[in-house]
């Protein structure tokens, strides 16, 4: 990978607070444009910003966690959210909330529907990375 | 819950338990798995009383919502069944531990089996139809598992697909029936159905259906042909299931169904045909065989198919008749797979012309199988001469149909007689002198067949002692408002014994001139059997299946997109077309800007469609993307314009990916002919989708069900991101799916991406010397850490 230090510098400043940025869109999603599905992509964008400046070795890099850990992480998150009231009595999927007062902060509106769309996210987060996963090595033979 | 279903969970956790324990438990995992078999056989024996009075019930909710239940219900007949199933069952696995010894597989065998018995105690004890198909399906599941334990072989691969394949889709034919004769019906319940029968069409084609699941389970003409293949099973697995129990499924449900239904429609002449015929054909086919394995599964389909008549009859006396024919076959046909097991085991071989006679030590064995051949031919004092009497005496008493069919039954009972010479005769034999003698078998390894031999003399000599009380009960079970039937061993002198005679005298003929009736077999034997028809089935539908994928999956991409958008267009637009109501135009434009980024948006769409480069048509798909994110700014969609600038991003750079796979320009042109149906195709595609949002639209012809969501989000969902709330809770569990989805299409990518190259992760470690290849371990291991 020829690398250059424009994409460089430009990928380094923009990965941390791109994904900052996802992070705030997941959990301001249920009141505000955002989500897990957006946050994923956003997320996922930032990602493929680091490809481009460094290849599928900088996208490895970026987390030891592999990406099919992330991929089924997220969807086991969604599943067990979907399926823990039954284990109460509830109904599948029934949300339930809570407001959390936390220091600095300020008080939080939580609520389950927030644990789904992690996994929402996870999944989304976990797809990008096993397209690069996939397609992001250097052709090999780059006859084909 | 009461302890019916505790005897099913305890088979389900002792067997898991002992799959589990690989062969840690070497041999003793077979006694362990006889323990709930046994504890069965106890409950079953305890509980005589309350039986005789009624039945046992056992109910608990299954899936509510459905309505569906757990119910079971031990009557007469499912104690008789029970009894046979746990009893052969225990005595299989105590020869078992002999048999397999300290070998890999005895806990995986001993577990599979236990989890067989459950099943199949499970399916005698259901009163739910659709509990009753589960516990159907179990019993097949395990008998593949079972049949193909040696998987390295490939004949234990292909009787147990054989199997499989054929008893599955007879499990299929069942489950549709049963849900015909369920609605038929308008009840769930196996005893509710009985006591108040349906009639008409529906229940008509439900009983089929119920007949070719039950044909295919028992082995009947012409599906018998996965039992023979099935014979690949270690013997105590075929005598246990592919003998006393699991062939026995289909007879039991023929045996519930028949005395009510015997004279619903065509019943009683199809199943007595198809049993006849059954029982002839398999007995020819037995009277052939040379493999003493075979000749007895021969034998088994020629037995099964005699119980399926007797349970077609439908009365009380042909109905214990066939009670008692059960447990007799189960004793001696259970008895006799042991001894060829013995033999098998001591000498090698199972084929009559290797087998050079027993000398030493084979006493008892030899004992064994006389008595057990003998009453497999129906010879007194013994039990299968009870149940032959007793099925003559109630056929004779059907008037004309009756006697027909007695003649057919005298023609499988004379082959049953020579068969069971034919068997009796290679294991009674008396060693060459100066040949090599068999080993004899230890005591330990005879004793469960002993017992089985015993109880077939004991149950012939005191059949009013021991079997009636079981017979009879199960009798009153099947039968609505049957009379006591008395069983002896001694009818006096009569047509049903002079038939007996007759009929030993016809396969004493057989026997005598045996070389003259194998020529006359070898003459008339098909040239091609069933496994030969099953095996030209799967070919064909092999070849079927490619040539349609053939046609179907041509493999050309643009020949998919065109059949895929030409559909997706094309059927919503003809209703359109037909129902719709063209709305007048909307606003051209609302700002100037708008204008122009639709100006932007169709010429670079425009370009794109007539590019050579791919590359260059990549990034102007980019740039409609864009512009149309673009247009929901403009629209004030803030959160469908960050989703649309995601996505795009994304796929540019996924595209790219690919595009260094491909080469550069597009193929050579296309001739003009496939350039215009292409034009055609796309601009009718496009117009479609426009008149398709145009009108669809328009045509709003209830209140609009926004302000309801809306309104609903903020309350239910506590949001206010309307968009999200949908996705995460309104339609949650279409989010499941799709993420489902889409975790299922990400490992495909990757998977198919991957497909015939070696991922560079895998790179050999150059630091070690060079020189030695890497060890399989280490690859695999690599291959794992991924």
């Amino acid at each position: 990978v020829t690398r250059s230090t424009v994409m460089d510098t430009t990928a380094r400043l923009v990965l941390h607070s791109a994904l900052v940025l996802s992070l705030y869109l997941l959990v301001a999603g249920h009141n505000q444009p955002g989500g897990g599905f957006v946050a994923g992509l956003v997320a996922g964008a930032a990602v493929a910003l680091q490809y481009v400046a460094g290849g599928v070795d900088d996208v490895r890099a970026l987390s030891r966690v592999r990406p099919w850990f992330i991929l089924g992480g997220g969807l086991v998150i969604a599943v067990a959210t979907a399926l823990a009231p039954l284990v109460t009595g509830g109904a599948l999927l029934e949300s339930g909330e809570a407001d959390l007062t936390l220091p600095l902060v300020g008080t939080l509106h939580l609520s389950t529907a927030l644990a789904f769309d992690a996994g929402v996210y996870g999944v989304v987060v976990g797809v990008v990375l096993m397209v690069f996963e996939a397609f992001g090595d250097e052709p090999e033979e780059a006859t084909t | 819950m009461s302890w019916l279903t505790g005897l099913l969970v305890a088979h389900a956790v002792v067997g898991g338990a002992l799959v589990a324990s690989g062969h840690r438990l070497r041999r003793a995992a077979f006694p362990l798995g006889a323990l709930p078999m046994a504890a069965a056989l106890v409950a079953v024996a305890v509980t005589t009383g309350e039986v005789a009075g009624g039945q046992v019930r056992d109910e608990w909710s299954w899936v509510a919502g459905l309505d569906l239940d757990v119910s079971l219900r031990l009557d007469g007949f499912a104690q008789l069944m029970v009894v046979v199933i746990s009893g052969v069952g225990t005595l299989v696995m105590l020869y078992a531990a002999r048999y397999f010894g300290d070998t890999a597989v005895a806990g995986r065998t001993a577990g599979l089996l236990v989890l067989f018995s459950g099943s199949m105690l499970g399916l005698v004890l259901a009163d739910g139809l659709v509990l009753l198909y589960v516990f159907w399906e179990l019993t097949s599941i395990t008998s593949w598992l079972l049949i193909g334990t040696d998987h390295t072989k490939p004949e234990a691969r292909a009787g147990a697909r054989h199997a499989l394949l054929v008893t599955g889709a007879g499990g299929l034919a069942l489950l549709a029936g049963l849900i015909l004769l369920g609605t038929a019906a308008g009840t769930w319940s196996l005893s509710e159905l009985l006591a108040d029968p349906p009639s008409g069409g529906v229940t008509g084609a439900g009983l089929a259906l119920v007949l070719v699941g039950i044909m295919t389970k028992s082995a009947q003409y012409p599906t018998h042909a996965w039992l023979p293949g099935a014979m690949v099973a270690a013997t105590p697995v075929s005598a246990y299931l592919h003998s006393a129990t699991m062939v026995k499924a289909g007879i039991y449900l023929a045996a519930r169904l028949g005395p009510v239904f015997a004279l619903t429609g065509a019943w009683r002449p199809v199943v007595v045909g198809v049993g006849l015929f059954t029982m002839v054909a398999g007995g020819l086919r037995a009277l052939r065989q040379n493999d003493l394995k075979l000749l007895l599964a021969m034998g088994t389909i020629s037995q099964l198919g005699l119980m399926l008549v007797l349970f077609a009859v439908g009365v009380p006396e042909a109905t214990a008749a066939g009670c008692v024919l059960l447990v007799a076959h189960a004793l001696f046909k259970a008895a006799l797979f042991l001894v060829v097991g013995i033999v098998d085991h001591e000498a090698g071989t199972r084929d009559r012309r290797k087998l050079a006679g027993f000398g030493d030590g084979w006493g008892p064995v030899k004992v064994i199988a006389a008595v057990s051949a003998a009453s497999m031919a129906g010879l007194p004092p013994l039990l299968g001469f009870v149940a032959k009497e007793g099925a003559y005496e109630a056929l004779l008493h059907e008037g004309a149909w009756g006697v027909a069919t007695t003649v057919g039954f005298v023609a499988g009972s004379v082959l049953t007689v020579a068969y069971s010479a034919r068997f009796a005769a290679t294991v009674l034999a008396r060693p060459a002198p100066g040949a090599t003698p068999v080993p004899a078998p230890r005591a330990t390894f005879v004793a469960p067949a002993a017992v089985l031999a015993g109880l077939t003399v004991a149950g012939g000599l005191a059949v009013s002692a021991l079997v009636e009380p079981l017979t009879d009960g199960a009798t009153q079970a099947l039968v609505p408002g049957a009379e006591h039937v008395h069983l002896a061993l001694w009818h006096g002198f009569g047509v049903p014994l002079a038939l007996s005679a007759l009929t030993v005298a016809l396969g004493a003929a057989l026997v005598v001139g045996r070389d003259r009736v194998a020529r006359v077999q070898a003459a008339l034997a098909p040239q091609r059997d069933g496994d030969d028809v099953f095996a030209g089935l799967v070919h064909g539908l092999n070849v079927v299946a490619g040539r349609v994928t053939g046609v179907v999956q041509s493999g050309s991409l643009p020949v998919y997109l065109a059949v895929t958008l030409l559909t997706a267009v094309v059927t919503p637009a003809g209703a359109v077309l037909l129902h719709g109501r063209f709305p007048g135009w909307p606003t051209f434009a609302d700002t100037p800007l708008q204008a122009f980024l639709a100006a932007v948006l169709v010429a670079a769409a425009l370009v794109a469609a007539v590019t050579d480069r791919r590359f260059v048509a990549v990034v102007l798909l980019g740039v409609v993307g864009y512009t149309m994110g673009l247009i929901f700014v403009v629209q004030g969609a803030p959160d469908l314009a960050l989703t649309q600038f995601s996505v795009e991003t994304l796929s540019i750079v996924v595209f790219m990916l690919v595009l260094r796979y491909l080469p550069s320009g597009f193929k050579r042109r296309a001739p003009a002919m496939v350039t215009w149906v292409r034009a055609v195709i796309a601009s009718t595609v496009a117009a479609g989708v426009f008149a398709l949002t145009l009108i669809s639209a328009g045509s709003r012809t209830e209140p609009s069900v926004s302000s309801e969501v809306v309104a609903s989000a903020a309350e239910d969902g506590a949001g206010d991101n309307v968009v999200n709330v949908v996705l995460v809770d309104i339609r949650g569990l279409d989010t499941l799916g799709e993420i489902s989805v889409l975790v299922l299409a990400a490992v495909g990518v990757v998977a198919l991406a991957r497909a015939g190259r070696r991922p560079r992760g895998l790179a050999p470690p150059e630091s070690d010397d060079a020189s030695t290849p890497p060890a399989p371990e280490a690859v695999e291991t690599a291959k794992e850490g991924m």
